[in-house]
């Protein structure tokens, strides 16, 4: 096969790495914000479930959760399609993740601001997404970038749950042409292609958000 | 007549750290009290009890009558709630000492954001009073400002402004100059004794500015480890200190 | 559901694959200390050309799937006449793919040293080898210590990837269970609470070793 024939085949992967990519991200981004939020509540209860979500996300690993709740989940009656188990992990790990930025973020805007918030009267809820949140966002950001790419390359260990993204494809194409060297060498390069305009957006809304601000 | 704030026995303390003992004060309306006193006298805590950012360890605070950390339920006095903090909040606000602005907002923004969230204000309407506000502390060209791009006495007059907006019935300045370059210092003061002019907010205002002090203030109260030591007239804490520690500590003042 | 005779039954086969688990982890985890260090230094040296291919190494290793190197490894060696063991070839790609975390690591513990260092070191005549050994590595590196710390927590949970070459560590022993008994649950129930019980434990001694080095200083 020619290199225009491999690149071609193996593109036939690429719609599922980016859907996969894309839904993961918003469901870990939710996740992000309220087990983020969760873990600065007032209510310790709230706190505790946030805390354990977030430690044993954290504490085990990606492929384990993977396989967790596509294979053993079934037994519990729980049968997800590979797709919705590969949204579900991707996502419940980058929430996790996620959350740390995004708690952080809060916990280092200035306690002044919130005293500024309270002189004027404002509710709690109004301090926090009017005064603390803005102002957290932009330092999440850099988090956030980094952990987009995290996710991205995480997307491709659904190939080992038969998905078929760009991996999947790789695998596939190798079976079968043997040009080993060639399939994954092009592989790597499509990979690192996605990753980089994901940097350079998150680059230019940092840049956007804080230019004669800060 | 019944004063306006009350102080009843007021102490906090942090762990062991005993900072406001039992402190009595009343301000009447619209009465200008300066606090003065050492570092770590407890002048900021007790302004910060007033401003509900501190909670007190125990004593009582009144605004108008009313506990201002307690309300009533079945007749005994129990710990307020955040709602009713929040109803006797809008009787107060607060300059601080390194303005607190908040940063991704502009001059403008700053000052129409309470009226508008918290009084539920037409934008219109808050910006016309913002803009106002921004005008009488000479600020009129800087709206689209950030604060970053603004100077220390730029940005305390915003927050003099942001604060001024809300109409309260006491304003508390926590050290306004404090955090200020020698030079941007006056452009404060000038702007603070305009308001104070101007009549029926009452002011309690923490300050190293004596001259400042015994400028605006209806009467001085002297802070020293958690305690008021002394109190009145300017005339009379400057000119005839009562007690040896304000003594020294204006002798320590003047030789500076 | 739960099978408590069953998960009993299995926990030696696993436990036992944890051996090779954990020897991976360390493994690794020095390769990428020692590559890591030598990627920091190649970013850094004078040559124009070589610090701009280090970094474009780095770059690209970083932004593409650990698993996809692991392939590439272990598939492609054997082409030019290398054939790698999994074990081997799993080192090399979770170290690989770690020391460019490293690097930045490293670079971050370096340039929170002092231009003053450099400049006694230089003015006590000091020839670059001596700088790096005697001031400011010695510097450098303490206080990254807690990060390198979570890095070696980070590849321990990224072990199991070297299942998908084959290599026969507690994911693909419990792989194996599941598929010759149709029970998954336990199995891989096991796998994800052997890490929780590894590494959360780690992470907190990490973290108050951190506290305490911040305190110190």
């Amino acid at each position: 096969m020619s290199t225009l024939d491999l690149i071609y085949a193996l593109l036939k992967g690429l719609e599922v790495t980016l859907v996969l990519t894309v839904l993961s991200m918003i469901l870990g981004f939710v996740l992000a914000f309220v087990a983020g939020l969760g873990r600065l509540s007032k209510y310790k209860i709230v706190r505790t479930i946030s805390a354990i979500y977030v430690e044993v996300i954290r504490g085990t690993s990606l492929l384990v959760q993977l396989f967790w709740i596509y294979f053993a989940l079934p037994i519990l009656g729980i049968r997800l399609p590979a797709m919705a188990a590969g949204i579900l992990a991707l996502g419940l790990n980058s929430g996790a993740y996620g959350s740390e930025i995004v708690r952080s973020s809060i916990l280092s805007v200035p306690e002044g601001q919130n005293e500024a918030g309270i002189a004027l009267n404002m509710t709690r809820f109004q301090r926090m997404w009017r005064i603390i949140m803005p102002q957290a966002f932009v330092m999440m950001l850099p988090g956030f970038g980094n952990l987009q790419i995290e996710l991205l390359k995480g997307t491709a260990l659904v190939s080992l749950i038969t998905l078929a993204d760009l991996t999947y494809q790789a695998n596939v194409l190798n079976a079968s042409t043997l040009e080993t060297t060639k399939i994954f060498g092009i592989l790597l390069i499509m990979y690192y292609l996605i990753a980089w305009p994901m940097t350079k957006g998150i680059r230019w809304l940092e840049n956007r958000l804080t230019v004669g601000r800060y | 007549m019944k004063p306006m704030f009350s102080y009843k026995k007021v102490s906090k303390s942090y762990d062991e750290l005993e900072v406001l003992k039992e402190v009595d004060l009343d301000i009447e309306q619209g009465e200008k009290v300066a606090l003065i006193g050492p570092s770590g006298s407890g002048k900021t805590t007790f302004a910060r009890l007033l401003m509900t950012l501190e909670e007190p360890t125990s004593g009582v605070i009144e605004v108008d009558g009313e506990p201002l950390w307690h309300e009533k339920k079945n007749g005994t006095l129990v710990k307020a709630s955040e709602k009713h903090l929040r109803s006797m909040r809008g009787n107060i606000g607060m300059v601080f000492q390194h303005f607190h602005l908040f940063k991704h907002m502009t001059v403008l923004q700053n000052v129409m954001e309470a009226p508008v969230t918290v009084l539920g204000f037409s934008k219109d309407k808050a910006m016309e009073l913002s803009k106002s506000m921004l005008d009488k502390v000479g600020l009129a060209d800087k709206l689209e400002e950030y604060p970053a791009n603004l100077s220390g006495g730029q940005k305390q007059r915003v927050a003099i402004a942001r604060a001024l907006v809300m109409k309260p019935k006491i304003m508390i300045f926590d050290e306004p100059t404090s955090a200020l370059d020698p030079e941007l210092v006056g452009e404060v003061l000038e702007v603070i004794k305009e308001i104070a002019k101007e009549g029926d907010m009452a002011m309690l205002l923490i300050t190293h500015e004596m001259d400042f002090a015994r400028d605006i203030a209806d009467r001085v109260v002297f802070f020293d480890e958690g305690k008021i030591v002394e109190q009145g007239s300017p005339e009379k804490i400057f000119n005839q200190p009562e007690t040896p520690r304000l003594q020294a500590f204006l002798d320590r003042f003047n030789s500076r | 559901m739960w099978d408590w005779n069953f998960t009993i039954s299995i926990l030696p086969e696993i436990l036992s694959a944890l051996k090779i688990t954990v020897l991976a982890t360390v493994t690794s985890f020095f390769f990428a200390l020692i590559l890591g260090l030598i990627l920091t230094m190649l970013s850094r040296v004078r040559i124009k050309s070589i610090a701009m291919i280090t970094r474009k190494f780095i770059d690209f290793v970083r932004n593409t799937p650990l698993l996809v190197q692991l392939y590439f490894i272990f598939y492609v060696f054997p082409q030019y006449g290398v054939a790698l063991e999994p074990f081997t070839a799993g080192v090399i790609g979770l170290g690989m793919h770690y020391s460019t975390y490293l690097s930045e690591v490293y670079r971050g513990g370096i340039e929170a040293i002092p231009e003053g260092q450099w400049e006694a070191a230089k003015a006590l005549n000091f020839d670059r080898a001596n700088t790096w050994t005697k001031i400011i590595l010695p510097q450098a590196i303490p206080p990254i210590i807690p990060v390198l710390g979570n890095y070696l927590i980070v590849m321990f949970k990224e072990t199991p990837l070297l299942s998908a070459i084959t290599l026969v560590e507690i994911l693909q022993t419990a792989k194996t269970i599941g598929a010759n008994s149709f029970r998954y649950l336990e199995a891989f129930t096991i796998v994800g609470v052997l890490f929780l019980l590894l590494s959360y434990p780690s992470s907190r001694l990490i973290r108050s070793l951190e506290l305490r080095l911040n305190k110190n200083r």
